[in-house]
């Protein structure tokens, strides 16, 4: 059962039921993810951890000051990301606004790299809906192979759920079979409660991915946050045999933090999602950090920042 | 990708020198003891020797209760103010030992170095600093003059917390003005052998700690020694039970913390998942070797098959293994005898009828180990659910309402700690309020504060640990 007949068969009155029963404890919770964060990632399971984590990443530039030329130099390094070690393979996908997604699909050419577009106006979403469609539908006809869209916090923080979800549902329409990711903006919706919630009802709608954040307001991804919406996708998984991806975007740069990230997703939701297919980390930063990481385990010294080509 | 395995990231044993054998540590020094009976102490996550100590016979005893006697002149004379500077010295130095400790207490106790790097060392050191505090504000406290300390006490300790359980008893007895004649387990008396070398370096008077070492003989000869002014013990009600009648009609003081079969209450309107957590951590923290663990899971029935699903799913991530290996979860049980011990519990359980649930993992060969276990469709009749298994075993019992919670969890012979998870306030007091246990937990399990008062009801003993009511365990009315 593929997603978009999921969002048919689940009943909106079941999804309802399990969001009012979002209980989360966050003394507990908190506390959970540190003793997570002390597991010691040493020798072969850190290159192999740094060898996913480039797999991982959606290279990301959503700037008002993104040329064509940025775009391809995003892609150069996508494609390869270290030049100097041809064993570390493409990263997962290039992300840019809907207006770059023809140009970054050109270079990405037969590479195997993705595009992802962010859409429905993102970052705030603050339009009708008929434009969400409009930004979206341009996306995909542009060739966009993911699409990243923001959920309507405004509906979602003022309690109207429904209209979250049929914004989503509809958005997921006019997708079609390509893959979905919804940002839920952890940093807006501040609690964990909020979270279940969000990614209960983005899982519903059909959303292929949740994900953490747009990385434009100050507050990005947590492990915490991470932690929720991994509980989230267990539990609608149970519900409905679907399993959806996680994205965490925003505010992760070392390869340490992102580490711990894939601890995190092994132990709580096992290593079947430690997969690019399920698992993404949205970054422009980290890369660099992980790709000396790993020269550091080959070599033994770390390198300066100038021996990786800019991306 | 799958089958991401964690690397091995093993604590250096280099940091610990470990000597062949030890002696006593009597009057401020290491003794050339009476005794000449030997026995090995083992590593129980490899069966290694680590190094021999001696089984104190009456003369040794002797010894060291004369010491302290002759420490306690001295010691009950020294300003309140210079007996807390001793004390923080020490907690300072425990602080800056803390790693040698740790990696030791993980060699010779097998508990994971997780717990004994972050719990068992900063709880030593708290108790330390916490009690210091205390040493020079105790006349304040309970207006002057009218308390005063016990003398010579006689403090017998377990095996599952060797180096915290010393803390806990020795901060508060020196805070007083008490010196005391302290003995480690016979399993794991190295850590505490380490702490004399402490004493011995922070320049504590000598015969304040005098510290000996020996099995349940040792033990019965510190507590019928006529010079004894009081015990303070930690371990099983049955060896309990010896002590306080071997004390009924003598002037000696007498605190007792012993055994217990906690209930871990589970509403069906807590937050399952933490709750799930704060189970697993109520029985598996060290190896289940916990006075206070979590043992009888008491789940509200609407919702037993979800959250049993759930912790069988999350008791299958620990990790079981050598206890230096910084990713171990589960280490291993402290002893041939503990783990026959449970093997024999957890048999009974099946018998009786309990379904068993075990994870699938490797164990070592060599060394002492348990998978962790849980146990459904028990009855309150069944021994697993009575008895203190002392084990990674946890033991599951429902109940329909409230009331009947309470009931259950009250229908033991013990009463050291609880454990109540609902997301309701109102539920959380109510509760409370009708468990007989010294500690009740809420959302979470396991919490420990140097200031924060510890001990049972019923056959958990009496007398409290810690806080300000833990320092009258070691004073006594001026006659």
């Amino acid at each position: 059962m593929n997603n978009k007949t999921a969002a048919l068969s689940i009943k909106w009155e079941d999804i309802l039921e399990l969001v009012f029963d979002s209980r989360i404890d966050s003394v507990g919770l908190n506390e959970r993810v540190d003793s997570l964060a002390t597991r010691s990632i040493k020798k072969d399971s850190k290159l192999d951890a740094l060898n996913m984590i480039v797999s991982m990443c959606d290279l990301t530039t959503l700037e008002g000051e993104d040329t064509e030329g940025k775009i391809s130099q995003m892609v150069a390094k996508a494609i390869t990301p270290d030049p100097s070690n041809l064993d570390i393979k493409n990263v997962a996908a290039v992300c840019v606004y809907p207006s770059l997604v023809s140009i970054a699909k050109e270079k990405v050419g037969n590479s195997g790299v993705k595009v992802a577009a962010v859409s429905s106006y993102f970052p705030s979403g603050q339009v009708p809906m008929e434009s969400k469609l409009l930004d979206t539908k341009y996306a995909i006809d542009s060739g966009a192979d993911e699409i990243d869209i923001v959920i309507n916090r405004k509906a979602f923080l003022e309690g109207d759920y429904r209209k979250v979800y049929d914004e989503i549902v509809a958005l997921k329409e006019a997708c079609g079979d390509v893959h979905l990711k919804t940002i839920l903006e952890v940093g807006d919706l501040k609690t964990y409660e909020n979270i279940r919630k969000a990614s209960l009802i983005s899982l519903a709608a059909g959303s292929d991915f949740i994900k953490t954040s747009t990385g434009k307001l100050s507050v990005g991804s947590s492990r915490q946050a991470c932690y929720v919406m991994a509980k989230a996708v267990l539990d609608f998984k149970n519900l409905t045999g679907i399993s959806a991806g996680i994205k965490v975007a925003g505010g992760i740069r070392d390869s340490k933090d992102a580490i711990r990230y894939l601890v995190l997703i092994n132990e709580e939701m096992g290593d079947e999602w430690l997969t690019p297919d399920l698992f993404r980390f949205g970054a422009s930063s980290l890369l660099d950090d992980v790709l000396k990481q790993i020269k550091k385990l080959k070599t033994g010294a770390y390198q300066a920042s100038y021996y990786f080509p800019r991306g | 990708m799958v089958n991401w395995e964690y690397s091995e990231s093993v604590e250096s044993q280099e940091i610990v020198n470990i000597k062949d054998k030890y002696q006593n540590f009597i009057n401020g020094k290491f003794q050339q003891q009476n005794s000449k009976k030997y026995i090995n102490t083992i590593s129980p996550s490899t069966e290694e020797v680590l190094s021999k100590i001696v089984i104190s016979n009456e003369k040794d005893v002797d010894n060291a209760v004369q010491s302290a006697q002759l420490g306690f002149e001295k010691w009950s004379n020294t300003s309140p103010h210079e007996r807390s500077k001793h004390l923080f010295k020490l907690a300072r130095l425990i602080q800056e030992r803390s790693r040698e400790f740790a990696v030791l207490e993980s060699m010779d106790g097998g508990k994971p170095i997780k717990e004994s790097r972050d719990f068992d060392l900063p709880q030593v050191a708290a108790n330390f600093f916490y009690f210091a505090g205390w040493a020079d504000k105790i006349d304040l406290s309970w207006g002057a003059k009218s308390l005063k300390p016990h003398g010579v006490v006689g403090q017998i300790i377990p095996w599952n917390f060797p180096l915290l359980m010393l803390a806990w008893k020795v901060a508060p007895a020196l805070a007083t003005g008490n010196t005391v004649v302290l003995k480690p387990a016979e399993t794991t008396s190295l850590t505490a052998l380490l702490f004399a070398e402490l004493c011995e370096q922070a320049g504590l008077p000598d015969g304040v700690v005098n510290i000996i070492t020996g099995d349940g003989t040792t033990g019965s000869l510190i507590v019928n020694h006529k010079d004894i002014n009081k015990i303070a013990f930690t371990g099983s009600t049955q060896v309990g039970k010896l002590i306080q009648k071997s004390l009924a009609g003598r002037d000696v003081g007498l605190t007792l913390e012993l055994g217990g079969k906690a209930a871990n209450i589970v509403y069906e309107d807590a937050a399952i998942d933490q709750a799930v957590e704060g189970v697993v951590n109520g029985i598996f923290f060290n190896q289940g070797h916990v006075c206070c663990a979590g043992s009888r899971l008491l789940l509200q029935e609407s919702i037993h098959d979800e959250f049993v699903a759930k912790l069988e799913k999350r008791m299958q991530t620990l990790r079981v293994g050598n206890p230096l290996d910084k990713n171990t979860d589960i280490g291993a049980i402290n002893s041939k005898e503990q783990l026959n011990k449970i093997e024999g519990l957890v048999n009974e359980g099946v018998s009786d009828g309990g379904k068993i649930f075990q994870t699938e993992c490797e164990l070592p060969g060599n060394g002492f180990w348990f998978k962790p276990t849980l146990f459904t469709d028990v009855q309150p009749s069944y021994s697993i659910a009575r008895e203190e298994i002392f084990g990674p075993v946890l033991t599951t019992l429902t109940f329909r309402t409230p009331q009947e919670a309470v009931e259950i969890a009250n229908n033991t012979e013990y009463g050291l700690s609880a454990g109540v998870w609902t997301e309701k306030g109102s539920k959380i007091l109510w509760t409370a309020d009708r468990l007989q246990a010294g500690v009740v937990w809420a959302n979470t399990f396991n919490k420990f504060d140097p200031s924060s008062p510890f001990g049972g009801y019923k056959e958990s003993g009496f007398g409290r640990e810690g806080g300000r009511q833990g320092l009258l365990s070691y004073l006594k009315a001026e006659s």
